[in-house]
């Protein structure tokens, strides 16, 4: 039973939540990465103009504004580009921190993608390191980036500055 | 081609808490109070529910205006099929409602029960929520004047 | 003032769910078709402008995932509204007001089918004490509808009329989505959706995009044999609140067509943003036309209607039109917001 309302305070704020329900769709494009990965696959779309390969194939690239899609499979490991150490707990964080999130630039490929290190330690990242995918076990795997556990170390010498000068 | 695509629910959600300021907030005080208030322009006109400035001379509205429980409805639609986010769950109809002592018309819904007891010109009077917050919604909806239908 | 001219106009078909495409892949396609009409490379565009809505596509800033389509590397002189393409029309001719770049443009997408649309246009609203209530368009158009009704003014045996007739139009435009034809009976046996308005006189929810070059000039006169001459172009709004407004009229609507320079002229064809049926009854009177004028010649918002689209798309029309030999002059207009609160109004002309 709320108060009688000559007790209450007058009203200065309006609760106003919005809430909207959709249902996204990834499109033709997406789609196609998505479910590669589902594979083992990593698929990317190169511009037919400056051969850039995207990740994932886009509708335009965004130099030569014409569709990115013809398909190219590139590798599942790939150089640091740039990283950063997550610090701080959030509700959202995968690991307890300290851990690594990183830019890679997969072989193959002209875009960084985003994902975690794990196996190293924090002050050990770096950029020009060479990683590798770690994957979900089969029965794990599914059309989204989860399907890669998270990268590692493979021990390989550092890419030198000049393979991903253009990639920052 | 279509099946290549892949779909996911996605949900869109904001928390937001609005300030009110002084010339709403005074109106949904008076909601809450199960009272109707307006605000008076300059020319003397009576603006429900109110606005902080007359869009007729950009000027600050001035001192507020109780009017009327009930009004008349200058237009009407007909809900047939309510939606989870209407303010009734059974058929109803919007309406612009002028209330006495008002010159302008506010939307609310009106729970008439079928279409053919409403009409543009009838009289209509509020019916209010027993518990009541502070917003447009402490206003449950309007009824027929000499009866609601349930 | 500088003669600012549309010189082309592309737009994809309407369809009620477009699952293939996203923001850039719904953009690209209208853009690129329409440069190459313009004889235009995309690097020769003076200033790029886009209308759309983040809220249709539950994506905050959606606007950035369209970009790509109009190649933004090397950086571009780009601008947004959150509103219907022909306001970003508007900038642009505004923009080239300034003598210093000679070609614009624009384009807008909507993709309606995501979410639930009329949930999604409750976020349009007054968020204090209109939006709580969860006052739907077709909800608060019905109310407009009944008004003018009592007025006498139209009857709902006129609006199945009228929205036969847009079908009848609309079978020779490709791009729509309403093409099947149907009787006024036909229509009139459908049930309300919100009384008294029948699905017919209400808009279809679509998904779709196009896009528009604006060229001054000499280089407009260059680049396309008959460009279509904005001769005058405004837009008004009206209050928030419906209760405040005439719904049967639309004032704002006549006073930019006046500013416009769109009263008393003659028009060989109008298009005209009604996305329901009885505000067609509206617009034409507001704005003076007479049964000489072909109205909405495309089968109009009432046969396709993307949102932040289908403004643009009635300019772009027009333009078409005037520039295929259909026509010499045309007025074209575009409205925003529940019950036609916001409307722009555009003349065009042909060179003779």
């Amino acid at each position: 039973m709320s108060a009688p309302p000559d007790e209450r305070p007058p009203v200065t704020v309006l609760q106003a939540p919005v809430r909207l329900d959709y249902t996204v769709t990834a499109g033709h494009h997406l789609s196609t990465y998505l479910r590669a990965l589902a594979d083992r696959k990593i698929v990317g779309g190169r511009c037919p103009e400056c051969h850039k390969v995207y990740l994932p194939a886009r509708g335009a690239c965004p130099t030569c504004g014409v569709p990115a899609d013809a398909p190219v499979e590139v590798a599942d490991q790939g150089t640091v580009t740039t990283f950063c150490v997550i610090r701080i707990p959030f509700d959202a964080a995968p690991f307890p921190p300290p851990y690594v999130a990183v830019a890679i630039l997969l072989d193959g490929a002209d875009m960084p993608i985003f994902h975690l290190v794990r196996g190293i330690e924090p002050d050990a990242a770096r950029m020009g390191m060479r990683v590798r995918a770690v994957w979900v076990p089969d029965d794990q795997l599914g059309p989204t980036l989860a399907s890669i556990r998270w990268f590692e170390a493979t021990g390989e010498p550092d890419a030198p500055f000049e393979a991903i000068a253009s990639h920052l | 081609m279509d099946t290549d695509v892949l779909s996911a629910p996605y949900v869109l959600e904001y928390t937001y808490q609005r300030s009110t300021g002084p010339v709403i907030g005074r109106f949904l005080t008076a909601l809450r109070d199960a009272r109707l208030e307006g605000v008076r322009t300059s020319a003397g006109k009576v603006l429900v529910p109110p606005l902080e400035y007359d869009p007729e001379t950009g000027e600050a509205t001035g001192d507020p205006v109780e009017v009327g429980q009930s009004g008349t409805v200058t237009t009407w639609s007909w809900v047939h099929a309510p939606r989870r986010f209407h303010p009734l769950d059974r058929p109803f109809a919007w309406a612009l409602v002028k209330l006495d002592g008002a010159d302008t018309a506010m939307l609310h819904a009106v729970d008439a029960g079928t279409p053919t007891v409403m009409a543009t010109g009838m009289r209509v009077t509020a019916r209010w929520r027993a518990e009541r917050t502070g917003s447009i919604r402490d206003l449950e909806c309007f009824v027929p004047a000499g009866g609601a239908s349930r | 003032m500088r003669d600012v001219a549309i010189i082309a106009f592309a737009q994809l078909p309407s369809v009620r769910r477009d699952v293939t495409r996203e923001e850039v892949e719904l953009v690209q396609p209208v853009v690129a078709a329409a440069l190459a009409q313009a004889h235009l490379r995309r690097e020769d565009v003076g200033f790029t402008v886009s209308g759309s809505c983040d809220y249709l596509l539950g994506r905050p800033f959606s606007f950035v995932m369209a970009l790509d389509a109009v190649a933004p590397w090397p950086p571009i002189h780009e601008s947004h509204v959150e509103m219907d393409g022909a306001w970003a029309l508007w900038e642009a001719w505004v923009r080239l007001q300034a003598g210093d770049i000679d070609t614009a443009l624009i384009y807008a997408y909507g993709k309606s089918s995501l979410g639930d649309l009329p949930e999604v246009l409750v976020q349009q609203l007054d968020p204090y004490v209109v939006a709580p209530l969860g006052a739907d368009a077709v909800g608060l158009a019905a109310l407009q509808a009944r008004a003018l009704i009592d007025a006498g003014r139209v009857t709902e045996r006129g609006l199945a009329e009228l929205a036969a007739a847009r079908r009848r139009q609309a079978a020779d435009n490709p791009c729509a989505q309403r093409r099947a034809p149907r009787s006024a009976d036909e229509l009139l046996a459908e049930p309300y959706q919100v009384a008294p308005l029948r699905a017919h006189a209400c808009p279809p929810i679509s998904d779709g995009a196009c896009a528009v070059v604006l060229a001054a000039g000499d280089t407009a006169r260059r680049l396309v044999s008959s460009p279509a001459w904005i001769r005058g172009i405004d837009h008004r709004i009206e209050p928030h609140q419906l209760g405040m407004r005439d719904l049967t009229a639309s004032p704002s609507t006549r006073l930019a067509a006046e500013r416009a320079g769109a009263l008393g002229g003659r028009f060989d064809l109008a298009e005209l943003h009604a996305p329901f049926a009885h505000q067609e009854v509206i617009l034409r009177d507001a704005l003076g036309l007479d049964d000489g004028v072909a109205i909405n010649p495309s089968g109009g918002a009432l046969s396709a209607n993307p949102m932040m689209v289908a403004g643009l798309a009635r300019l772009g029309e027009a333009a078409t039109r005037l520039m295929t030999g259909q026509g010499r002059r045309a007025v074209a207009h575009a409205t925003s917001g529940p019950c036609l609160q916001h409307n722009l109004v555009c003349v065009l002309e042909r060179d003779v």
